[in-house]
């Protein structure tokens, strides 16, 4: 059954088959995501021979590994960018990409986010928020809306949730952009820009988490949490001139920032070239 | 295909930089030049007493021999980075110490799991916790083989001086990169900052290993496979098309994860415990003084095996049959070797810098009717060769 539908699915050739179907539940955002991801591979008609995608922990993570016919590296919890860095000074000419989820990237994988904004490390982040801890059970997230339930705020969130895109654009980051799993055809475009942009660039994915986030916010429904997201969005153009309490609740989507800085590697690799002629190391 | 670090050019750099003859430096130096001619290319760490020499030697020479040198954000994120880099094809290497040593265990696991060489050096320093953090310790012993969680081997070499740590390090290198598996270097903060003679050698003296590749897409597709029956599978490099599958979960020959079938599980942990039993001539490395004859026996690892040294050479003058046994490779432990010796000894002494650690390792070897003694200090301070002669008279 399940091959059949693979076999029809034009984006297929980008998937480990062995490992299909996906172990993602129904209604998760995560298969747009991935599906997204492989379209704006196919249009940059980028070789997948030359990605390499890094993931941590949780639902998210296993949006592009194992599913995603590439080298793959399935980290521990939280330490995505981390490895992910190690492997682009190794392979400098290769993109590498980091898909991983809100509870792994920014809560205790945080710090490396930050530092490797900060480092503009050439390096896609596809973080794909949904509030929530999913593959654990549902519990409480940095993200979890202010007010909302989950098993470990049975009363209601006391906590604000980060602000990703936000934090990490003032980080530094050459590109950042967030959109939701209701805004398709724009993700593309930003994660074919993030890919193209010599530096670190992330773009932030709403996405839909019926069966531990909706059913206990009631939207227990795919299509009624994407009503949610398109209700709730604002440009990010509109929100500059909103008031803190008017965006409360809101999703702010849009592009963030997407301008040039020095890049890590290439940084690192210019200052290898002029200790080495400053020592007459070269070659002559 | 060239690994980093094999490249003619590189031994090119090495000799142009580095004349062989006789320098007066840190042992946190030698390591770091160690390393380099080892052909560790690519460092991650995060400074911490009384590791940071080494980051400061690696981060000003690294780039000389157009190596990388990267600070991370934390301790955590150190390992994981070379963790990504070691399957571009890097030899990578980090310093850490105690506090930080607890930080990269997670991981630590991770490499075993993944099968990724590297090599960890952990100058221990005084604890539990922050500790006296600018003192030498012996105390990381077994935090060194159970730090991580689950069944795993760990492979941990101990240098006893400054000139040993040039070589011990060169060997981390190679039994990683043969066995493909992370190796501790546990060295200590007392050594790490003695300075004294150490001798640089000619490149051309330096025996180096790389990892084993995949000869052939068969051999690519398994990368956790076993084609050569001695348990250490090729390693396919990431950026070379073999859209090669890595995960820190149970996984299968082809690095798919399988964590519901136990068979796949036992297969992968047994092999991997296998790989390491099986090799010991790779990695098994001791030192015996006066061990023919020797009625009381001395068994002393790192920094501790010095003044040992000394002792058992006064307790020779003053007509005691003392010898020393200095397990240069803690883990695994040369334990057939202790056996051997232990039933030829009435006594053995076990002096470190601690309350009395690797003594239960010798413990698991020797006999009831020998006296096992450990002579233990700890607050920073190393063991004096008076310290130890008093205890080898004390039992004479």
């Amino acid at each position: 059954m399940a091959n059949e539908i693979y076999s029809t699915y034009p984006m297929v050739k980008y998937l480990r088959k062995e490992a299909l179907p996906t172990a993602l539940c129904p209604g998760c955002g995560g298969g747009t995501v991935l599906n997204a991801f492989a379209n704006a591979i196919d249009q940059l008609k980028l070789d997948p021979k030359d990605l390499v995608v890094v993931s941590g922990i949780g639902c998210s993570a296993w949006i592009a590994s194992p599913y995603f016919l590439a080298d793959t590296l399935h980290t521990t919890h939280g330490r995505a960018i981390a490895f992910a860095t190690g492997v682009k000074v190794g392979l400098p000419d290769k993109k590498v990409v980091v898909i991983s989820g809100d509870g792994d990237l920014a809560s205790i994988g945080g710090n490396h986010l930050l530092h490797a904004a900060r480092r503009n490390i050439d390096i896609t982040v596809i973080l794909v928020n949904n509030f929530i801890y999913g593959m654990t059970g549902g519990q409480l997230a940095p993200t979890t809306p202010f007010g909302a339930r989950t098993t470990t705020s049975p009363y209601r969130n006391i906590e604000h949730p980060l602000q990703i895109s936000e934090t990490i654009a003032a980080a530094g980051a050459s590109y950042v952009a967030r959109w939701t799993t209701a805004h398709v055809y724009q993700l593309i475009e930003s994660i074919k820009k993030a890919l193209n942009v010599r530096g670190f660039s992330l773009v932030e994915v709403i996405s839909q988490c019926p069966v531990q986030y909706g059913r206990r916010n009631r939207m227990k429904e795919p299509a009624e949490m994407l009503r949610w997201f398109l209700k709730n969005s604002v440009p990010v153009s509109r929100a500059k001139n909103m008031s803190p309490e008017e965006l409360e609740g809101k999703f702010v989507i849009g592009e963030f920032v997407n301008r040039e800085r020095p890049e890590f590697v290439t940084e690192l690799n210019k200052l290898i070239d002029e200790v080495q002629g400053h020592f007459g190391l070269k070659e002559d | 295909m060239i690994i980093r670090g094999d490249e003619p050019e590189q031994l090119r750099l090495l000799r142009k930089l580095y004349k062989p003859g006789n320098y007066f430096m840190q042992g946190n130096e030698a390591v770091a030049y160690g390393a380099l001619f080892a052909g560790c290319r690519f460092y991650a760490g995060y400074p911490i007493t009384p590791s940071s020499e080494i980051a400061e030697t690696m981060a000003r020479e690294l780039p000389k021999l157009h190596g990388y040198y990267l600070q991370m954000e934390d301790e955590i994120g150190s390992i994981a980075a070379m963790v990504g880099a070691s399957w571009t094809g890097f030899k990578v290497m980090t310093a850490t110490a105690g506090p930080g040593f607890s930080l990269m265990q997670e991981n630590l696991g991770y490499a075993v799991m993944t099968e990724t060489p590297l090599v960890l050096v952990d100058v221990q320093r005084s604890g539990p916790s922050t500790g006296q953090a600018t003192k030498g310790a012996q105390g990381d012993f077994f935090q060194a083989r159970w730090g991580t969680h689950g069944d795993h081997p760990i492979v941990a070499l101990s240098p006893t001086s400054g000139q040993d740590a040039f070589w011990e390090t060169i060997r981390a290198f190679n039994i990683a990169e043969k066995l493909r598996t992370p190796v501790v270097v546990l060295f200590d903060g007392v050594l790490a900052h003695t300075r004294e003679q150490i001798r640089i050698p000619d490149v051309s003296e330096v025996e180096i290993t790389y990892r084993k590749l995949p000869a052939n897409e068969e051999e690519a597709k398994l990368p956790f496979g076993d084609p050569h029956g001695d348990g250490v599978p090729p390693m396919p490099l990431f950026g070379h098309g073999y859209f090669t599958h890595v995960t820190g979960s149970t996984h299968k020959e082809n690095g798919l994860r399988d964590v519901y079938t136990p068979e796949v599980h036992d297969r992968l942990v047994r092999r991997i415990h296998r790989k390491i039993e099986k090799n010991r001539e790779v990695y098994e490395r001791y030192e015996e003084h006066f061990t023919d004859d020797a009625e009381i026996l001395v068994v002393s690892w790192g920094v501790t095996a010095r003044p040992a040294l000394g002792a058992v050479l006064k307790a020779r003058e003053e007509g005691i049959k003392a010898g020393l046994f200095v397990p240069k490779t803690v883990h695994p432990f040369p334990g057939e070797r202790m056996r051997e010796l232990g039933k030829r000894v009435r006594v053995i002494l076990v002096p470190e810098m601690n309350l009395g650690q690797m003594i239960i390792e010798v413990e698991r070897y020797v006999n009831d009717d020998v006296l096992l003694k450990g002579v233990n200090k700890i607050g920073g301070v190393p063991l004096t060769v008076k310290e130890i002669l008093r205890e080898i008279r004390g039992v004479a």
